[in-house]
């Protein structure tokens, strides 16, 4: 009995924590089915035949740019993880394969990078980037994206190639393969799970920011869809529905990679390796 | 022509000197067991033949080239490992031809040598499984034909039982041997199990804290023992040990005055002291006061044979083989007498003395 009753305590937590994360999100994708007066004058009432309308999508839909802004946020994160995956796998290989002078302290120095905000360094970086003459390219975007993500990408990479068995790399090196083969048919399947972590932890904040967008890429069609929404949104005027639409839509890509990526983060892979 | 020379070879983890001066010879087809207890160097010895560890000196030769500073794969060795080390990502198939495909080596010709190492292994049915569907040892076969595939000049195996269940372990350490008569290879197997290094080698090498204790025939390490270390380590249950001073030309004296007669070397003086080992089955429980006295203290039986465990006076324990029931019972006077023919003596230093 009592252990029935905490169970069902635990399930109450969890389904209030998350009704109270889904609430904004469904609050938004709600009422961007609906009329603007609806959405004014009932934010908190489903969609239904009277207050239906499609209208904040068509406008997005019929803005050419919010294509093009769409396929800049993919750029950009797709960039972003290929990056972040190959030199964080890449290095977390080589600090905890190799040992060699400085090995502890590039850790430690890569590691820092983990607690200090990138942001802290936004001057610097668009004084770089413009004296590098990259501002308003996506290019920009996602060096500075995959600088913010690689410390933490190396750390938790680094901890996984730990884990792969030493007698793998050693038989795979009396196969006769190179160091480098050994990191791509050997070292990058076996992490799988972990490259869908990283990938999980780089994309939904690199998808959402605002800030370097604004920074970096803030005109000249190259801009994110985060900071593409922002068109709708003006200083005497906001076009609700199109906002609303915008980001409704936005959520879609995201949600999709997560649940390719969440896939891979439940199969375990090395079982059966060794004993 | 794959001969395996080692000559004055040398490894140190900074200060600890893990392998001192090394001199091997592995002949051309024959099967050498490095065997002794964890942490002689027997792994290290094999790794560094395989070229995994760097050595800090000496030199290592295979089919009379030097391989000192080629990597793994151009040594022409195959490596068979305690984990089995199978790459879980790639079916049976894919993992014994891995190594050729990074050799440039033809499709059919992978195809036709990953069947013919399936064919001797008995793993045709499991060709398209992965490693995590499989036994362990049918693990064990896989990592065995990843070996063959690859045609080495010599096999190195490390522990390569050690992860089976005992029934099992019998079994393919059968069919190892039976492997090495068919292919014909030049094996170097460490172990730390004497049954495996006893049944499969030609030629045992017997280490100790880095250093090779002795080598030779299994039988000869048995019957003639170089050092009281190889004494103890060949042999199970271990021989046991007495301490003795020689009394005459041919005579010792244990401290609790039991006398042998025993083939002493003329150099040898009186009031020498010495060791004396006799092993289990050469030894045999009498009345009491015949040969040395102790008390008995258990009788483990395994069917066959039993060991009777006798306590000396001096503290030590002495192992006596039995067959059929022994009357004695548990705390019970007993006498030992041993088999004069199959004494061994040790000097101070440990060094076996061998009549001249």
């Amino acid at each position: 009995m009592q252990k029935r009753f905490s169970t069902f305590a635990v399930h109450a937590v969890l389904a209030g924590y998350t009704a109270l994360a889904l609430a904004p999100i469904i609050l938004v994708i709600m009422n961007s089915f609906k009329a603007k007066r609806a959405i004014f004058l009932s934010p908190l009432v489903p969609p239904n035949p009277v207050n239906f309308d499609l209208i904040g999508y068509h406008k997005v839909f019929a803005d050419g740019a919010i294509g093009t802004y769409y396929m800049n946020s993919l750029t950009v994160t797709v960039g972003t993880i290929f990056f972040t995956l190959l030199f964080g796998g890449m290095a977390g290989w080589a600090l905890s394969e190799y040992k060699f002078r400085g090995n502890t302290m590039l850790g430690l120095y890569l590691a820092i990078g983990i607690m200090v905000p990138i942001r802290l360094g936004s001057v610097a970086i668009i004084s770089l980037i413009s004296g590098l003459n990259m501002i308003n390219t996506l290019t920009a975007l996602i060096c500075v994206y995959v600088a913010q993500n690689l410390p933490l990408a190396v750390f938790i990479l680094g901890e996984f190639v730990n884990q792969i068995p030493k007698d793998l790399r050693e038989a795979a090196r009396c196969d006769g393969l190179s160091e480098y083969n050994i990191f791509f048919h050997i070292v990058l399947p076996l992490l799988r799970p972990a490259m869908a972590t990283v990938a999980v932890f780089t994309m939904i904040p690199v998808w959402n920011d605002l800030w370097f967008p604004l920074l970096l890429a803030p005109t000249g069609g190259k801009q994110t869809i985060t900071l593409g929404v922002q068109q709708f949104l003006g200083q005497y005027i906001t076009d609700w529905n199109a906002v609303l639409a915008a980001l409704s839509t936005a959520i879609v890509p995201v949600l999709l990679f997560y649940i390719l990526f969440s896939r891979q983060l439940i199969r375990g892979l090395t079982s059966g390796a060794v004993k | 022509m794959s001969q395996v020379t080692i000559k004055n070879l040398q490894k140190s983890y900074g200060q600890v000197d893990v392998l001192k001066d090394i001199n091997l010879d592995v002949e051309d087809g024959s099967f050498v067991v490095l065997v002794g207890p964890s942490g002689c160097g027997k792994s290290t010895l094999l790794r560094s033949i395989a070229g995994l560890e760097p050595v800090d000196g000496g030199e290592i030769n295979i089919g009379g080239r030097r391989v000192n500073d080629l990597p793994p794969a151009k040594r022409e060795i195959a490596m068979v490992f305690q984990s089995y080390a199978l790459y879980p990502h790639m079916n049976v198939e894919k993992n014994m031809g891995f190594g050729l495909r990074f050799a440039d080596t033809p499709k059919e010709e992978i195809a036709q040598r990953v069947n013919e190492a399936a064919r001797i292994l008995k793993l045709e049915s499991l060709l398209k499984r992965r490693p995590r569907e499989l036994s362990g040892g049918q693990r064990q076969r896989v990592a065995i034909g990843r070996a063959i595939v690859r045609k080495p000049q010599v096999f190195l195996f490390d522990e390569p039982l050690s992860n089976l269940d005992a029934a099992l372990r019998v079994n393919t350490r059968v069919e190892i041997a039976k492997l090495h008569k068919l292919l014909n290879a030049t094996i170097i197997y460490v172990t730390h199990d004497q049954v495996e290094a006893m049944t499969l080698a030609d030629k045992i090498v017997v280490m100790n804290q880095g250093r090779i204790e002795q080598t030779g025939k299994p039988l000869d390490l048995y019957y003639k023992p170089a050092n009281k270390f190889v004494a103890n380590f060949i042999g199970s249950p271990a021989m046991n040990m007495l301490d003795v001073e020689v009394t005459g030309k041919s005579e010792v004296r244990t401290s609790d005055g039991a006398v042998f007669t025993v083939r002493l070397p003329k150099s040898i003086p009186n009031g020498e002291k010495l060791t004396l080992g006799a092993r289990p089955e050469h030894v045999s429980l009498a009345l009491p006061g015949k040969g040395i006295t102790g008390h008995l203290d258990l009788i483990e039986r395994l069917g066959e044979i039993g060991y009777a465990h006798i306590d000396l006076p001096q503290g030590q324990r002495f192992l006596v083989e039995v067959r059929g029931e022994p009357k004695a019972v548990k705390g019970q006077q007993v006498g030992v007498t041993l088999d004069a023919n199959n004494l061994h003596l040790f000097d101070s230093s440990g060094q076996a003395v061998t009549p001249i």
